[in-house]
């Protein structure tokens, strides 16, 4: 395929764990030519993170490194022998970006920092992810997606106000949102260098793209500037106005919002127009009244008890909620609607077979997303890189794997 | 290298609440110049506050975060003041047009005309509405770089389904897995993956697109839905089910790869939620994967016997007594400052981070020497820190340059030097309404 939005750019990949390989995946499956550069022997350390195929914990079956390297190639390199730090020179000469995920101050240990990098290859576009960026007193701490979303997320707003602040689902989407950022630190710089021809490096920190990008921490970090107050962890079942959070149905669990201009959707999706005009609950100052809410549930609870949660979304949505069902996975890899809209993708893999994985994030008829390949194989495209790339002999090949430069 | 990267792109915002504002932030912190369609006809709940001239005892009525400015509180124009709206408006425009008729749609085309993207997240039906399909748009500009991002997208059977972030994130089984071990789903967090999830992918996707018009010098039609770009971000259980027919269930702030995981109590801090409320409270984070860091742990401790307990000498037993593991920590941690405590333990090499409030933030000395608040002057809000761009540029150094904008502040700039409006006929596009700065007094709102 070639009319990709990204098939002319070549992506040099040293990164590792989640962030860094989401962000070169995307990349990849809109169509840059992707090499992945793996430490000889072990590989990527999400090779040993699960969820693994049919449970057995082999390093070409973790679903979460399948997932975050389709459409790459793969290669191992030992970066500290000189062969590697070499091999990386030559590899950066016609790569247009460089993304890495190491400490900040080992690329120039390694003679591989930018200044170096710049002089072989001044389009370059060097993208450096780490915890806590490439200086500040922060620079060598050690992180989690806990910690992150803890520091530069919004932990301390999240859960009940009386117990310990909560973070979201683990599955690290903490780290795909930031490794989905770098991808567009990498497009806005790329873009830059193919009009001015020069490239640069990219500090990028996953606590500062936490404390941007989190849905409305923002807004609160202003709010603490202007009014000096520190948001609370709030009850949303003790919400003033309502309704609005997740209630039982007959099945399970539902969530509607409809407050405000959005109340008349309760009382039609109810089969009870009378409540829309109640003085009780027909303005948002009525509904803050003492004993009101709990008059409204004693309606409302019973009437979602009644219907599915499919029924509540449908009659919700019939009447102009915002509303939707609590899915588990089963249920969101069955809807008719992620189905009807082709989201997944088949993915055939030697290890695995044909899988279901999340496909495209987004439509657009001349970006095409595609998978032309599955995640390599530890050392998959040795052989290609090495020989038909770099010119080495088979029997070099045979050499630099007995010293264990790959 | 000093212009920034987007300079010379123009991105026309016709965008709501919360993501897709976020993208136009994104592009207009690197450069693009930002211009929000707004109207003094049509009030966007959600936007620019609850209500126009929203009555103070309401406003003082804060759950979670106060958002609006209190101090100095006016009606008249609270909807400059709404934290939601200028949390993330920093470097753009504003002006206002009536697009429900003729002569303000005529402008809104004409703006459309000189412009690169335009980035949307209305429901599909306040298109059709309108009339700005793409079909139509496309033949008003063919290098327009067209965003939509409704929840459900722009195809399929919900696409006209209503949703906030919490409904996606919820469809997407992101609720479903986030909540306390011992607590029902009615309690679940109040932040949403979705929203940020559908923001970042909706800028990724509109450079990759202003990417190939380097090449070929066409635009194009995105859509996106904000449901299926969250759910790209949990790979994780979404493999797990389809390899292992496995739902991943809560796990509370525990992990899978290990333990121990935990959020802990410190020392007392005092402060002040919204509301006036005072609170005492502070908390670490701690996460250990691993044997070294483990023993990196107790020594951070002073090595106190019971970290010699056989049920806590590997990662598997560990994980087994992680209850008990919790309580013990506990009482090491509530003794000590959580900043301390984060000092202390990375030095042994074991991850350890506060939970950061509002204040731990704009104190915290990491934040102050990488220079993430800027400073900007708004013309109602005063002087105020602002959060800043996300990541550095080694060769475009870059920090927020405009102010949230007050409704139709740029009206001028843009009617006159974008779109390219006589003065005769701004003057009479003031008289008919479209340019103002506040709401028009009939506007239909209940409350």
């Amino acid at each position: 395929m070639t009319n990709q939005p990204l098939s002319a750019v070549k992506v040099l990949d040293l990164t590792w764990y989640i962030s860094g390989p989401y962000c070169t995946k995307l990349l990849a499956d809109y169509g840059a030519e992707v090499l992945k550069v793996e430490r000889p022997g072990e590989g990527d350390p999400v090779r040993k993170m699960g969820p693994f195929f049919k449970d057995d914990p082999h390093p070409e079956k973790s679903g979460l490194f399948l997932y975050l390297n389709t459409n790459k190639k793969g290669i191992t390199l030992d970066l500290k022998s000189s062969f590697g730090k070499n091999a990386i020179k030559e590899l950066v000469k016609d790569a247009d970006v460089l993304v890495e995920s190491f400490s900040p101050g080992v690329m120039e240990r390694l003679g591989l920092g930018y200044a170096e990098l710049e002089r072989i290859n001044p389009r370059l576009v060097l993208t450096s992810i780490s915890n806590f960026g490439q200086f500040g007193p922060y620079r060598d701490y050690k992180a989690s997606e806990l910690i992150i979303y803890g520091m530069g997320g919004a932990m301390n707003e999240s859960g009940l106000p009386d117990r310990e602040p909560l973070k979201k689902a683990t599955g690290t989407p903490v780290l795909f949102s930031a490794g989905n950022m770098a991808a567009l630190a990498v497009m806005i710089a790329l873009y830059q260098a193919k009009a001015a021809g020069s490239g640069q490096q990219i500090d990028f920190s996953l606590m500062e793209a936490q404390l941007e990008s989190v849905d409305r921490r923002m807004s609160q970090l202003l709010a603490y500037q202007y009014n000096n107050e520190i948001t609370n962890r709030s009850d949303v079942r003790a919400r003033p106005v309502y309704p609005a959070g997740l209630y039982p149905c007959k099945d399970g669990w539902w969530a509607i919002t409809a407050i405000g201009v959005e109340w008349p959707a309760v009382g039609k999706m109810m089969g009870m127009p009378e409540i829309t005009d109640d003085p009780r609950w027909s303005n948002m100052i009525a509904q803050v009244m003492p004993g009101h809410r709990e008059e409204f549930m004693a309606l409302f609870i019973p009437w979602c008890l009644e219907h599915t949660k499919k029924e509540c979304v449908e009659a919700g949505q019939a009447a102009g909620a915002n509303c939707g069902p609590i899915n588990t996975m089963e249920e969101v890899l069955d809807d008719r609607h992620l189905k009807e809209r082709g989201f997944w993708a088949e993915i055939e893999h030697p290890f695995t077979g044909k899988l279901t994985y999340p496909g495209r994030p987004f439509l657009a008829e001349d970006m095409p997303w595609s998978i032309r390949r599955p995640a390599p194989l530890l050392g998959q495209h040795n052989e290609e890189i090495y020989c038909g790339k770099l010119g080495y002999s088979k029997k070099n090949l045979v050499k630099l794997k007995e010293t264990g430069c790959i | 290298m000093t212009r920034l990267p987007l300079e010379g792109i123009r991105v026309v915002e016709l965008a709501v609440v919360w993501s897709g504002p976020y993208v136009c932030r994104l592009l207009g912190d690197w450069g693009a110049e930002v211009i929000k369609v707004e109207s003094r006809q049509h009030f966007q709940f959600h936007t620019r506050g609850y209500m126009p001239k929203m009555p103070e005892f309401l406003v003082q009525q804060t759950v979670g975060y106060s958002t609006y400015k209190k101090l100095g509180y006016n009606p008249d124009t609270a909807h400059n003041t709404f934290t939601l709206f200028n949390g993330q408006a920093s470097n753009k425009l504003s002006f206002t047009v009536d697009m429900r008729t003729p002569k303000g749609m005529d402008i809104f085309r004409r703006l459309i005309e000189v412009s690169d993207v335009l980035v949307e997240n209305n429901s599909p039906r306040i298109k059709e509405k309108l009339g700005i399909s793409w079909d139509v748009l496309k033949q008003w500009n063919p290098k327009l770089v067209m965003l939509s991002m409704p929840g459900f997208g722009g195809t399929g059977p919900y696409k006209d389904y209503r949703a906030f972030g919490v409904h996606m994130d919820n469809f997407v089984g992101h609720g479903h897995m986030s909540c306390y071990l011992d607590e029902e789903f009615d309690t679940e967090s109040v932040v949403y993956h979705a929203d940020e999830a559908g923001g970042i992918m909706g800028a990724l996707a509109v450079m990759m697109a202003l990417y190939q018009r380097l090449s070929t010098g066409k635009g194009q039609y995105i859509d996106l839905a904000q449901t299926e770009a969250s759910a790209c971000h949990l790979g994780q259980a979404i493999m797990d089910y389809t390899m292992n027919k496995r739902n991943t269930e809560k796990t509370g702030n525990r992990d899978y790869h290990g333990a121990v995981q935990g959020c802990y109590r410190c020392k007392d801090v005092r402060g002040k939620f919204a509301g006036g409320i005072e609170f005492t409270d502070s908390r670490i984070n701690i996460t250990i994967t691993n044997d070294e860091e483990w023993q990196g742990f107790c020594r951070a401790m002073g090595n106190p016997t019971w970290t010699k307990d056989e049920r806590f000498s590997t990662s598997l037993s560990r994980y087994q007594n992680h209850d008990e593991l919790d309580r013990l920590i506990e009482e090491w941690t509530i003794n000590y400052d959580n900043y301390c405590i984060m000092d202390r333990l990375q030095k042994e090499g074991v991850p350890a981070g506060p939970v950061m409030d509002e204040k731990d933030a704009y104190s915290d000395p990491h934040l102050r020497v990488r220079g993430f608040f800027n400073e900007l002057t708004h013309p109602v809000c005063g002087t105020h820190l602002y959060p800043g761009i996300a990541w550095k540029m080694s060769k475009t150094p870059n920090h927020l340059k405009l102010p949230p904008p007050c409704l139709g502040e740029h009206n001028e700039y843009v009617y006159k030097q974008v779109i390219g409006v006589t003065d005769e006929e701004y003057a009479e596009l003031v008289k008919e309404g479209h340019i103002g700065t506040d709401y028009i007094e009939s506007i239909g709102f209940s409350l």
